[in-house]
């Protein structure tokens, strides 16, 4: 419809009618009864589905977003300051959200129970070894930091072969991490029922793992955007979301690190 | 406060509104998606107003009447889904979609002389999470026998070991507040980024209407404090099917936890719900007194403040639990720094009145009867806070008095104010003034014969959640009955009225309120078309303060 208009007067960007917004509402509820489903009544199809749909709601809306950024121009400079509080706010609401889960961290180690026998890590607890694995993984996503910064300024500087490079490592950073973490709970010591330290251990570096997944995603497909061209020295806020996103799960792990693996353990 | 300098065109008449359809379930536009939001928070209005007719019914007299088990005695549990579905609906399906997704969608571009929001297709989707939202709570409500946990669900009731809650009902329930928060979030983020970065060339910050102030703040506490009982109801979830121990105390984990997680979202709730009733509040009072808003940038900053200090002060609402002094000592008096800015708020209004050439028209009525409730509510929250006196009135009628005052009779008669405000613009079509006023007296009337008593029961000390009560509160809860059917049935004659409105009502020009009425969406015809101001109006003189 904005394009049907005369040349807009304005800067901003009034988005076409779209069906994404009703579908994805929809597929977040097949997702919800999908939970419940195998919750109640063991049950998995139902959840499959649900997540399958929500998947497609998003490819379907932010290959929209990415047509309207990439080749019909509606991203103006004003658009794109939008873009960015956009980005800024929802990761600032992130940052909250972890800190539910900080918050019962505390609330169990600091203030320790008595089926914990009021020590911290509780009794019976073997926790990890922080300056093994965890430091390691530390390691790797403040590298991960770094080539996401290298592929940046590459892509500032017009040279889209070290962007893709930087990109590329980026990625394969991230799924190193992910994958040492799957590595560190097949050789837990604790199993995720066996009382608050393991609830709030997988909680905590579980959401944490999520989100890396998220954004080693989120960068993927940055790199397949990078491959086919999108993305220019003045306009590529898709890449910076994602390498902000990137610095707040890197972020949200040091905290886990110095709190959980090395003042708790 | 801004003025226009002119009022041309901005209709230019190039709308191609959309079909049906598309219009209504595809919709990237504000204006029809905050139509939609204020339908949908009518029909959960009836729902959820249904829902307490019938509490009132049951309270009438001592004994229990309706809410029986197949033998005759009384179903408790039962007595507790309703409360339960009462308070989730009104908080999370009428109060917020109302003035939130509904006012704000409609009236922010509008008095910042935006094209629409600033992610308008996120906008719907905001919207349309509220629909599964609801279905699912409605579940919440039925099925297993339903979610009788209150609407603060604290574990261990809403857990599902032994005297709690089994069954998918809490659940439900929980993916309710799931989506409905996402919902918010998504809301608050297109909102900051709007008022951010899309005000017209001259609108500075300090010239922006107050309306548009108390959406600004409400949005900063809804994308900070709703995460946080997102991370509390996920744990929750965990800990009922998933065998975490958050909650549970026989895994070392601490029920109160829950508490102070929910509180740390829930007293950010409460002023999510009065803040844009402040905003509607300061338009009327200053367009029907004829002069600006007495105070104008600290009326603005002291809803900064008011937002602040919520919060630091969750724990006023936890007194009972076993804090140790020293923390109910700080929680009493940070909760009684916010009577500062709050008293900022009621004395600028009444400055602003002051000397003005005041006239009564209905949303004026609705204004000046918040400013009066919402004290009393004020008032009695004063009391409340002092963690002594709170202890002997903690979970008595004193406090459903207290929040009644200050939610449905502050935040619905805000709600009623911006409807009566800014039908017309919306609608295009005035209602008669006669039955407006008419509404507003049998309103007011009835919600302070309905609420007033339990302040008195409250202090006698009946309890509140409760199906049954001791003969010697039968007296005030008859009364407080008939002040619910009174404002039940004003209520359907407002629903009445507007659908008539919508049908016959006067026809209106740009600015139906004349001189008094200042802001931008009075330089746009009424109703508005479909896309408003393509062109920025350019904000050059500021309204003297």
């Amino acid at each position: 419809m904005a394009d049907s208009h005369a040349e807009p007067k304005h800067p901003f960007h009034l988005v076409d009618p779209s069906p994404w917004p009703l579908i994805g509402a929809f597929a977040g509820l097949l997702m919800a009864a999908g939970a419940l489903a195998v919750m109640h009544a063991g049950s998995y199809w139902l959840l499959i589905i649900g997540v399958l749909s929500v998947i497609g709601v998003m490819f379907g809306w932010w290959r929209d977003v990415i047509r309207e950024a990439e080749h019909e121009g509606h991203h103006t400079k004003v658009v794109q300051v939008g873009l960015r509080y956009g980005m800024a706010l929802f990761i600032a609401s992130e940052v909250m959200f972890f800190s539910a889960f900080f918050w019962a961290y505390f609330d169990a180690s600091l203030f320790p129970k008595e089926a914990t026998g009021f020590i911290w890590p509780p009794v019976g607890i073997e926790t990890f070894d922080a300056f093994d694995l965890p430091l390691l993984n530390t390691m790797i996503l403040l590298l991960s930091g770094c080539t996401v910064t290298w592929a940046h300024h590459a892509l500032l500087h017009g040279n889209r072969k070290d962007f893709i490079q930087g990109l590329t490592w980026t990625v394969i950073l991230g799924a190193f991490f992910t994958t040492l973490q799957a590595y560190e709970y097949a050789h837990a010591a604790f199993g995720f029922r066996e009382g608050i330290y393991p609830s709030t251990f997988y909680m905590a570096t579980g959401f944490h793992g999520f989100h890396v997944l998220i954004g080693t995603i989120f960068l993927f497909v940055c790199l397949f955007r990078a491959k086919a061209g999108h993305f220019t020295d003045k306009h590529h806020f898709g890449f910076e979301a994602a390498a902000w996103y990137w610095h707040f799960v890197d972020v949200v792990w040091l905290f886990l690190f110095a709190a959980v693996y090395v003042w708790g353990g | 406060m801004a003025y226009a300098e002119s009022a041309h065109g901005h209709d230019d008449h190039h709308d191609h509104t959309p079909g049906f359809f598309v219009r209504w379930f595809l919709s990237t536009n504000h204006k029809d998606i905050g139509t939609l939001y204020l339908v949908f928070s009518v029909i959960a209005a009836l729902i959820g107003g249904g829902f307490s007719m019938w509490m009132r019914a049951e309270l009438m007299h001592p004994g229990v009447s309706t809410m029986t088990l197949a033998d005759g005695s009384p179903d408790g549990h039962f007595w507790n889904v309703v409360v339960t579905a009462h308070g989730l609906i009104m908080v999370f399906f009428v109060v917020m979609p109302a003035l939130i997704g509904g006012f704000g969608n409609w009236i922010v571009p509008m008095m910042i002389g935006a094209p629409d929001m600033a992610f308008p297709r996120m906008n719907n989707i905001s919207f349309w999470l509220l629909v599964p939202a609801f279905i699912l709570l409605l579940g919440s409500a039925v099925i297993g026998g339903g979610a009788g946990t209150g609407w603060t669900i604290y574990p261990p009731l809403s857990a599902a070991g032994p005297g709690g809650h089994a069954n998918m009902a809490v659940d439900m329930g929980i993916f309710a507040l799931h989506l409905a928060g996402a919902s918010s979030i998504l809301g608050a983020v297109n909102f900051i980024t709007t008022i951010f970065n899309m005000r017209a060339p001259g609108m500075t910050l300090h010239r922006m209407p107050l309306f548009v102030w108390s959406m600004l703040v409400t949005a900063f506490l809804l994308l900070l404090a709703v995460p946080v009982l997102g991370g509390a109801i996920t744990m929750l979830l965990t800990d009922r099917n998933f065998g975490t121990s958050f909650f549970s105390p026989a895994g070392g984990g601490d029920p109160i936890l829950f508490q102070h997680l929910f509180w740390f979202f829930g007293h950010p709730e409460v002023y999510i719900m009065i803040l844009p009733a402040f905003g509607i509040v300061s338009h009327v009072i200053s367009t029907f007194s004829r002069k600006p808003v007495f105070g104008y940038l600290a009326m603005a900053y002291a809803m900064v403040a008011i937002g602040f200090v919520g919060f630091i002060v969750w724990a006023h609402h936890m007194y009972t639990v076993g804090l140790d002094v020293n923390t109910r000592a700080y929680f009493t008096a940070a909760t009684m720094v916010i009577a500062v800015p709050t008293g900022v708020k009621i004395f600028s209004w009444i400055a602003t009145m002051w000397g003005g050439s005041i006239t009564f028209e209905t949303p004026m009525l609705w204004a000046i009867g918040f400013i009066f409730l919402f004290t009393l509510g004020g008032v009695t929250g004063v009391v409340l806070a002092n963690a002594g006196v709170d202890l002997s009135l903690h979970d008595t009628y004193y406090v459903v008095a207290h929040f009644h005052y200050v939610l449905s009779l502050g935040a619905v008669f805000g709600i009623f104010c911006g409807m009566y405000y800014w039908m017309g613009k919306m609608s295009g079509r005035q209602y008669p003034e006669w039955a407006g006023k008419l509404h507003f007296w049998t309103t007011f009337v009835g919600v302070n014969i309905l609420f007033f008593p339990q302040h008195f029961l409250g202090l006698q000390g009946m309890p509140r959640r409760i199906i049954d009560y001791a003969p010697e509160f039968a007296g005030w809860n008859y009364v407080s009955s008939m002040g619910a059917f009174m404002t039940g049935l004003s209520s359907l004659f407002f629903i009445g009225m507007m659908i008539w409105t919508l049908a016959k009502g006067r026809r209106v020009g740009d600015n139906y309120w004349g001189e008094g009425a200042t802001t931008l969406e009075w330089t746009v015809s009424s109703p508005p078309p479909f896309h408003t101001f393509e062109e920025q109006p350019i904000i050059k003189e500021e309204q003297a303060h």
